[in-house]
């Protein structure tokens, strides 16, 4: 009888009605909190772009619209213009593909910058001297020297294990296009670009 | 090869029957089901198959009305995403985000609810039981906070993760068939938008820019409640498909699984695995220590601002890895006495401070203060940016001052400074904030009279209390029987 019920409730709805129970309890209990807030605490008159709601949504906006997409079409640009390059010139593909040591230094660096921006392009100048009773000058210097040495260390990398990869490959047979190695090889990483990968 | 467009290839898979369902050893693709051939598109993945709830009709017309621009769920291929990764990461965030929002509450507790200087004021019960915040251990403030701030920024790359690894999911058409699914979906709007807000608002917090504009306390506090709510919700609905997930694939597994072997997992009902996938450019260890390395980047380079000494230097992107210098008051600085507008000539020979409470108001000038018994702890300054730094405090026992002032057992104690206004020119302090034989009216540090930044001529430094409420240029206590 209940067990037809739920079944019936399941259908109308579609998910189980204890799915419907706890949605309900917690939009009460995000009601709640609004109204200690009160409502027009979200609502900014003066400065809309400065308002709770405006960020508490826009903070969706910026990060699936925006955020994510820019990532996405930067790494699917890497591997597209990778392919551009040496679809040219074949002769030149190199023995390892840099799409991964070109990937990490940048996210390393664009992580750093996402978090730390303020300091870096000297946002919020007055309050931090208010508080602080410093200045905001070293940090896109740093925020630089850290980027380079990114860059630099998987530069290092890289050479490294080309020269492996190449030494292995000298020391099997010739013929064998195919890297021994726990890197995909050169040509599955360029005709078949991903999207959206890490 | 690559099918980016409108599903074309989907007749073909079907009529062959799909190697990729023999590979995952006979897993139910239903592909082939006919009904493909009347529904949209992109009716071939695997949740469009649902039946729709009531209003059916609804659902329907909203399943035709595919916007032009979306991107095709075929357009997502990576081989990585499907639902164990997910899991792995939705595991991480289950266990640490809830000790991110306990220290947070553990901090509006530390604020002091009960002296009403919590921030916000009217909480309702959307609160921790309230409780008289210990002085000990001295870096009780220090550690909660410094934890808070930590855990919440090194847990940055493991949220983009996890957000990057259901993206489909935004993308997918129809986005609703059933009432439980759009309320779910609001439901994800408390979660989504909620740990992005609480940790875009704590990042600009704790580097001094308030671009946001409006109450920071206010808007992290009742952020983090609808966050709460939502992830308490999101875990009650998917905690089973997280445990199946997790038990679809070892651990060790894919850590001993190099590149060449990665393969996508097998396709889900959620459609998070890519239904064209492409070769994978990265194993699925190399992604989990590429979030893990993202992790361990933030924490190296802020964990500094909390432990102070030597490693405080490895903060180089925040406000207090900063070195002020090497001499004794060369230390982090909250609030200068410019920006606070404190006058030279008030703070100089001509400085009172006044003891209330007593019968007569007690009035002390600095030589006097400094011919009591002086008393030296090392305390911790900690902050609510997270940071914090110990030194060496010498002064007056606040316990030596309530005696004086004749009220030697105070339920509380009001200081003011003389600055002028700002949300912390005062603090109450409770009993045993006043009574602590560590807690003290300082007028020296490392062994020389406090800087003007530092609170000269005389500043509060009580153990495990935040420093905000250690209050600066103190002008007068009330010590309240």
């Amino acid at each position: 009888m209940t067990g037809a019920l739920t079944e019936r409730a399941r259908r109308l709805y579609g998910a189980h009605p204890l799915h419907l129970l706890s949605l309900l309890a917690s939009f009460a209990l995000v009601g709640y909190a609004i109204s200690l807030l009160g409502v027009h605490s979200l609502w900014n008159d003066r400065v809309w772009w400065q308002s709770i709601i405006v960020w508490f949504l826009g903070a969706i906006v910026l990060h699936d619209l925006v955020l994510f997409p820019f990532y996405a079409l930067a790494d699917r640009s890497l591997g597209a213009g990778w392919r551009a390059v040496t679809g040219r010139a074949p002769q030149a593909t190199p023995v390892v593909s840099p799409r991964n040591y070109l990937r990490l230094p940048t996210m390393a660096s664009g992580l750093l910058l996402l978090m730390f921006f303020p300091g870096i392009i000297r946002q919020g100048s007055g309050s931090y001297l208010r508080a602080t009773g410093l200045t905001q000058q070293p940090f896109l210097g740093r925020w630089l020297l850290l980027t380079g040495a990114f860059f630099g260390i998987s530069a290092i990398a890289y050479a490294a294990r080309t020269i492996t990869v190449r030494r292995q490959r000298s020391g099997s047979p010739a013929s064998d296009p195919v890297v021994p190695s726990e890197d995909a090889t050169p040509a599955e990483l360029l005709t078949h670009d991903g999207d959206p990968q890490w | 090869m690559t099918v980016d467009g409108t599903g074309l290839g989907q007749p073909d898979e079907s009529d062959q029957g799909t190697p990729a369902a023999t590979e995952v050893g006979g897993a139910p693709v239903t592909e082939s089901a006919p009904d493909g051939a009347d529904g949209p598109d992109e009716g071939a993945h695997g949740p469009d198959e649902a039946p729709f709830g009531f209003p059916d009709r609804l659902w329907r017309t909203i399943a035709e009305h595919r916007p032009p621009g979306l991107p095709n769920p075929r357009a997502f291929r990576s081989p990585l995403r499907g639902p164990w990764l997910t899991s792995v990461f939705g595991f991480l965030l289950l266990i640490s985000l809830p000790l991110v929002a306990l220290t947070g509450l553990l901090d509006y507790i530390a604020y002091g609810p009960r002296l009403h200087q919590s921030i916000p004021g009217n909480v309702g019960v959307l609160h921790l039981p309230f409780f008289n915040w210990p002085t000990r251990p001295v870096w009780l403030f220090q550690v909660t906070e410094g934890l808070h701030v930590t855990l919440g920024l090194v847990l940055v790359p493991v949220v983009l993760a996890k957000l990057w690894s259901v993206m489909p999911k935004l993308f997918t058409w129809p986005p609703l068939r059933s009432v439980a699914e759009l309320l779910e979906r609001l439901s994800l709007v408390m979660i989504v938008g909620g740990i992005v807000f609480e940790m875009a608002t704590g990042i600009l917090n704790i580097q001094y820019d308030y671009l946001f504009g409006f109450n920071f306390y206010t808007a992290h506090y009742f952020g983090a409640w609808v966050f709460m709510t939502g992830f308490v919700v999101h875990v009650a609905l998917k905690l089973p498909t997280m445990v199946r997930s997790l038990r679809s694939r070892s651990l060790l597994g894919e850590l001993r699984t190099p590149l060449a072997e990665t393969e996508a997992e097998a396709p889900d009902a959620d459609g998070l695995v890519p239904t064209d996938p492409a070769p994978p450019t990265v194993s699925r260890r190399g992604a989990l220590a590429l979030v893990g390395g993202g992790s361990l980047l933030v924490a190296v380079l802020t964990v500094g601002q909390s432990i102070g000494g030597v490693a405080r230097e490895s903060a180089l992107l925040i406000p207090r890895g900063r070195s002020y210098g090497d001499g004794p008051t060369d230390f982090q600085v909250n609030r200068t006495a410019v920006a606070a507008s404190i006058e030279p000539s008030a703070t100089g020979p001509a400085w009172r401070l006044s003891l209330v409470g007593g019968s007569n108001e007690v009035t002390l000038d600095r030589v006097t203060l400094m011919a009591m018994h002086q008393h030296t702890a090392d305390l911790p300054i900690a902050c609510v940016e997270g940071w914090s730094t110990t030194q060496r405090w010498t002064g007056v026992r606040l316990a030596d001052l309530a005696e004086l002032a004749g009220v030697p057992h105070p339920t509380k104690a009001h200081v003011q400074s003389l600055e002028g206004g700002g949300g912390f020119a005062e603090a109450w302090l409770q009993s045993n904030q006043v009574l602590d034989p560590d807690a003290l009216l300082a007028l020296c540090v490392n062994g020389v009279d406090l800087s003007p930044d530092h609170g000269f001529p005389a500043r509060v430094i009580v153990p495990a209390l935040p420093g905000v409420h250690c209050t600066k240029w103190v002008r007068s206590i009330e010590f309240v029987r």
